[in-house]
């Protein structure tokens, strides 16, 4: 019983710490007013970009201060009129390419983009390489049909045993 | 044969990939400003707000900025090594104090020592944003033509600082 209080207040934990940090997104729209265009807009984008601190973390969801100071400034940005690549190539020229959730295809990335389908094609290969070689090592082979009967009472015997 | 072996040879390739992992550090991501200009900024000085402080001031020389703040811990495990570098006299360090109290900064520096020609206040951050700044420590190395040479990201370690940032700051001394 005592386990399990400690194990329901540990899940509670997350609640806690998140009070105890600084804003998160919906305060921030919270507290600067903004036309519905420009909010649709930041809270799209920002969820396409990732927060450098927490790095699993997308600038909407993150409560680090950088995200908040980050957040900041892309609304600004829309506010003066810059389109959302203009803002990406700005934050982009700032952090790299680590701050896009979808990077672009490029030398460095290639292996990103297209390792899995590699893998993928590897797997495949195997797969067929193993089924192949089964299939050498267990010939298929036709019963007479003396011997299916034999098989079938044989295996209907295993079974009245097991039972 | 065959048997053990694959299983050995696909095992052995994902301890490989474990152990080189082990020695990444994904927090440290590469800045794109190196090579580049060092943003143009124009800040008010720690210890006379009234003066301001422009990188465009640095033409010419070589020089040393620091990012830091009163408020982070690893800065203070580096904060030795940065005023023994400063008592060497070997390249000048510039601070910039980030997303600060000025009073707690001016605090901080006359506690524990003060390494800086200079300091320059970035009360609100967004100095820092244009610098890729996105963990304090951060060093940048920045040359005769305010070029980004090199980036630290976290604290400053006498191995960096002798294997690395004395003999770039050396060689960009005897560049034009």
């Amino acid at each position: 019983m005592k386990k399990l209080l400690a194990i329901a207040l540990l899940g509670l934990l997350p609640l806690y710490a998140h009070a105890e940090e600084s804003r998160d997104m919906a305060q921030d729209l919270a507290e600067h007013p903004m036309s519905p265009a420009v909010e649709k807009r930041l809270v799209n984008l920002s969820q396409k970009l990732r927060c450098l601190v927490c790095q699993n973390e997308s600038l909407a969801s993150s409560h680090a201060e950088l995200a908040e100071d980050l957040r900041r400034q892309v609304r600004e940005m829309m506010e003066k009129g810059m389109t959302d690549q203009q803002i990406i190539d700005y934050l982009v020229a700032r952090y790299g390419d680590f701050v896009l959730y979808d990077p672009p295809v490029k030398e460095t990335t290639m292996l990103l983009w297209y390792g899995p389908f590699a893998l993928l094609l590897i797997g495949a290969g195997v797969l067929y390489y193993q089924l192949r070689k089964r299939r050498r090592i267990v010939p298929e082979i036709q019963l007479t049909p003396e011997a299916q009967q034999r098989a079938a009472a044989l295996l209907n015997d295993e079974e009245d045993h097991q039972a | 044969m065959m048997r053990f072996i694959l299983p050995l040879v696909a095992f052995l390739v994902l301890v490989g990939f474990l152990y080189v992992g082990l020695n990444l550090r994904p927090h440290e991501v590469p800045s794109p400003l190196i090579g580049k200009a060092a943003p143009a900024f124009s800040l008010p000085q720690l210890a006379e707000p009234a003066k301001q402080f422009s990188p465009a001031d640095m033409k010419g020389k070589v020089w040393l900025f620091n990012v830091w703040a009163s408020w982070c811990e690893s800065c203070k495990d580096e904060h030795p090594l940065l005023l023994a570098l400063a008592q060497q006299n070997l390249v000048p360090i510039y601070g910039l104090d980030y997303k600060d109290k000025p009073e707690d900064a001016q605090a901080w520096l006359r506690e524990a020592g003060n390494p800086y020609t200079l300091v320059a206040q970035d009360a609100d951050g967004r100095v820092g944003i244009d610098y890729g700044v996105y963990g304090v420590p951060e060093t940048y190395v920045i040359d005769k033509q305010g070029v980004i040479r090199y980036k630290q990201i976290g604290p400053v370690t006498t191995d960096n600082l002798q294997q690395t940032i004395l003999p770039l700051v050396q060689k960009l001394e005897a560049q034009p």
